[in-house]
């Protein structure tokens, strides 16, 4: 007998919050704090409707005290429970980054593998609505730079249900990041690819397994996040050009699927990294690193392109924002320029 | 201490100038961010019309802002929070160069590059921070330096009461009293962060009990009046001036409008906000002005004229001055 798999379209949003509550149901050691996650919540509605469901002592609304509460969720989980804390914007960790990098990060190396840290951070990343340097950053790269955390970026619902299942699910810590722009808010601009068709059973997509988007033979856009969403745009626009688009969302940074982009690299020859981190010692490096360690297995056609925020905090006026965010006009001029290109 | 006549004036000017400015504000903002783009289940779009991004209004809560400034001289610094432009009219802050910089125009306070929420005007020493518990060490730094150079400077840091959780608010206290700084840390308990009220977030009634603990004095001021303040920003700035150090003081305030413009404010109870303005404190301050012949209707009239032309003049120049180039973007990284 098969069971009746139940599919419907969800924002990203929305399959977050589902995700928690399928493990909540679960599992009950697992519980949610952060600001504003009860009754609003969650400012990017990532948790919108636990509480009624779940209660205040499961669903937690925290002072603003960062420090505090990042703290208590490793205390927590060393106790055995498996807290998710939210924290709204990625930009705000520094007021609590030490109990991140030094301790969730490295305790279960210190012990020699003899304690374990089931935590899970959500934030929302990502610029695109005119919020300035301290509310726009992306800085996923941080976060996977430090070792010892496993980094989650989704780029559409599907994925988010079946990645955040799984980090609820990992006895490691995670860092479970989500571009506002892909969220579906009512409230915010977004691209809708990222709403799509959600399956209502719990399922898990492992980690360290990039997705093919889009398959093409003439380049590889290696990508993630809202990033993907603006490179299928771009690869449309090309095609009608004549340029065959490959598109690599890598879903996770850490652990990194390595190989789809040797993969995909060495189908192609041709490489445009696009990124909305920073561009210097960040994510797009680490891709081309990648690609220029394994030059004895994939052939370049072109040189490696990187399109990133230029290293200056995000603008506020919207003319400047536009221009240091990578956008869909300047993917396609990239792969346009790369098609030109010949290494021999 | 009492506020003069002339102190009871420019402050009942300023709340009268803060209002509106925030009042338009509100309805700038909306342009262009309703009706929904056509998009999907759009409703409001935060990123369009000609004032986007993020928006903290401060209407209910002049009080604090003109109560604790009228004390101050350009030379004394003040550090505001998210929700600023009171603060920054209050210290004075340039109102045409503030509002371009909300339009996000090149002749904004900071080029286009902060917007709103990150407003420095470093001719009048006033900055703030996006970052909730920021400006209380930050205001430490600027009294510091005024101990240093041997001035009577003061320096303010301003911050809600859902900041006072934050870390950096504790260490800045302890910082402030162990260097007997010119440092007088002013929260405004509006009852709310964001969502989440006080009562749910902060162990103890008032954080002006909180001075106790870092060996300061705290002074809470339980009325949203302007006068109220006045008197207890007046005792803290002299003591800093007199150099005897810090002072905390709260102030039980109202916020009339949501966290940000667009919340939906479901976590507040109906018809909360409407009732906290039949406690308004600008036309409490006025009847007061008028009960000592301060003010009558020709010359209320007369002030609010003047306030409202610069109002729209600052409207005016924010909206019509031209955007940046968008290669600025890569400009300032550094200072040169
Ligand atoms: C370090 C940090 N954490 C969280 C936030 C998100 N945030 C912005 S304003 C706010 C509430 C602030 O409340 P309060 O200090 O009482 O000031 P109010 O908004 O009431 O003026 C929060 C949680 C932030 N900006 N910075």
């Amino acid at each position: 007998m098969t069971t009746e798999t139940k599919v419907r379209t969800l924002t990203m949003a929305q399959a977050i919050s589902e995700a928690v509550a399928q493990e909540m149901e679960r599992d009950q050691r697992v519980f949610v704090m952060g600001e504003d996650v009860g009754k609003y919540g969650g400012i990017f509605s990532a948790t919108t409707g636990l509480l009624d469901k779940f209660g205040p002592d499961r669903i937690m609304d925290t002072p603003i005290s960062e420090t505090g509460f990042m703290g208590a969720a490793i205390g927590a989980a060393a106790e055995g429970l498996r807290p998710i804390s939210e924290l709204m914007f990625v930009d705000f960790f520094g007021v609590c980054f030490d109990q991140i990098y030094n301790h969730l990060a490295k305790n279960t190396y210190m012990s020699g593998g003899n304690t374990k840290y089931p935590v899970v951070i959500t934030t929302g990343i990502g610029g695109g609505y005119n919020d300035a340097a301290q509310h726009s950053q992306c800085l996923y790269g941080i976060f996977a730079h430090v070792p010892g955390l496993k980094v989650v970026v989704p780029s559409n619902a599907y994925d988010a249900k079946g990645l955040m299942t799984a980090a609820i699910r990992d006895d490691n810590p995670v860092v479970f990041m989500y571009h506002k722009g892909i969220m579906g808010l009512s409230w915010m601009s977004y691209y809708e690819g990222s709403t799509n068709a959600v399956p209502l059973e719990p399922y898990t997509i492992p980690f360290g397994e990039a997705k093919v988007v889009r398959e093409g033979r003439d380049l590889t856009i290696v990508t993630l996040s809202q990033m993907v969403q603006k490179a299928v745009l771009a690869a449309d626009k090309l095609a009608a050009e004549g340029i065959d688009v490959e598109i690599i969302d890598l879903r996770t940074l850490v652990p990194l699927d390595r190989e789809a982009v040797l993969r995909s690299v060495a189908k192609t020859g041709r490489l445009l990294v696009a990124d909305e981190d920073y561009l210097s010692f960040g994510l797009s490096g680490e891709i081309a690193a990648i690609v220029a360690e394994h030059l004895d297995r994939v052939k370049l056609k072109a040189p490696i392109r990187r399109l990133a925020v230029p290293d200056v905090p995000i603008p506020f006026s919207r003319p400047l924002e536009d221009f240091a965010i990578p956008q869909v006009d300047g993917i396609a001029a990239a792969v346009r320029d790369l098609m030109q290109l010949n290494l021999n | 201490m009492d506020p003069t006549s002339e102190q009871l004036l420019w402050m009942y000017e300023k709340m009268v100038e803060i209002r509106e400015y925030e009042e338009t504000m509100a309805k700038v903002y909306l342009e262009g961010k309703l009706p929904p783009k056509i998009q999907k289940g759009l409703a409001f779009d935060i990123g369009g019309g000609p004032v986007p991004g993020e928006m903290h209004l401060a209407a209910g809560q002049e009080p604090v802002a003109v109560g604790v400034c009228a004390h101050l001289r350009t030379e004394d610094s003040v550090v505001g929070a998210h929700r600023p432009h009171h603060f920054a009219i209050a210290k004075n802050v340039d109102l045409n160069a503030m509002t371009a910089e909300m339009f996000g125009k090149a002749t904004g306070l900071g080029r286009g590059k902060g917007g709103h929420m990150h407003l420095f005007d470093p001719a009048v020493k006033f900055s703030c921070s996006g970052i909730v518990g920021a400006s209380a060490p930050q205001a430490c730094g600027a009294a510091l330096a005024a101990k240093k150079l041997g001035k009577d400077w003061v320096a303010i840091g301003f911050f809600g009461e859902g900041a006072a959780n934050q870390g950096a608010f504790h260490e800045a206290l302890n910082l402030a009293s162990l260097w007997k700084l010119p440092v007088i840390f002013v929260c405004e308990d509006n009852k709310y962060g964001i969502s989440v009220e006080k009562q749910d977030s902060t162990s103890i009634e008032s954080n002006a009990d909180r001075a106790a603990g870092y060996g300061m004095p705290g002074v809470l001021v339980e009325t949203n009046d302007a006068v109220a303040v006045f008197r207890a920003a007046g005792e803290a700035v002299a003591r800093a001036r007199r150099g005897e150090g810090p002072t905390l003081i709260e102030v039980k305030t109202d916020r009339y409008l949501g966290h940000f413009q667009g919340d939906p404010e479901t976590y507040r109870p109906k018809g909360e906000a409407q009732e906290l303005r039949t406690h308004d404190p600008i036309p409490a301050l006025g009847a007061l002005l008028r009960s000592r012949d301060l003010l009558d209707d020709t010359s209320d009239a007369s002030l609010r004229k003047a306030v409202s032309e610069r109002i729209e003049a600052a409207y005016a120049f924010g909206r019509n001055s031209p955007y940046p180039e968008p290669s600025e973007a890569l400009l300032h990284v550094f200072a040169d």
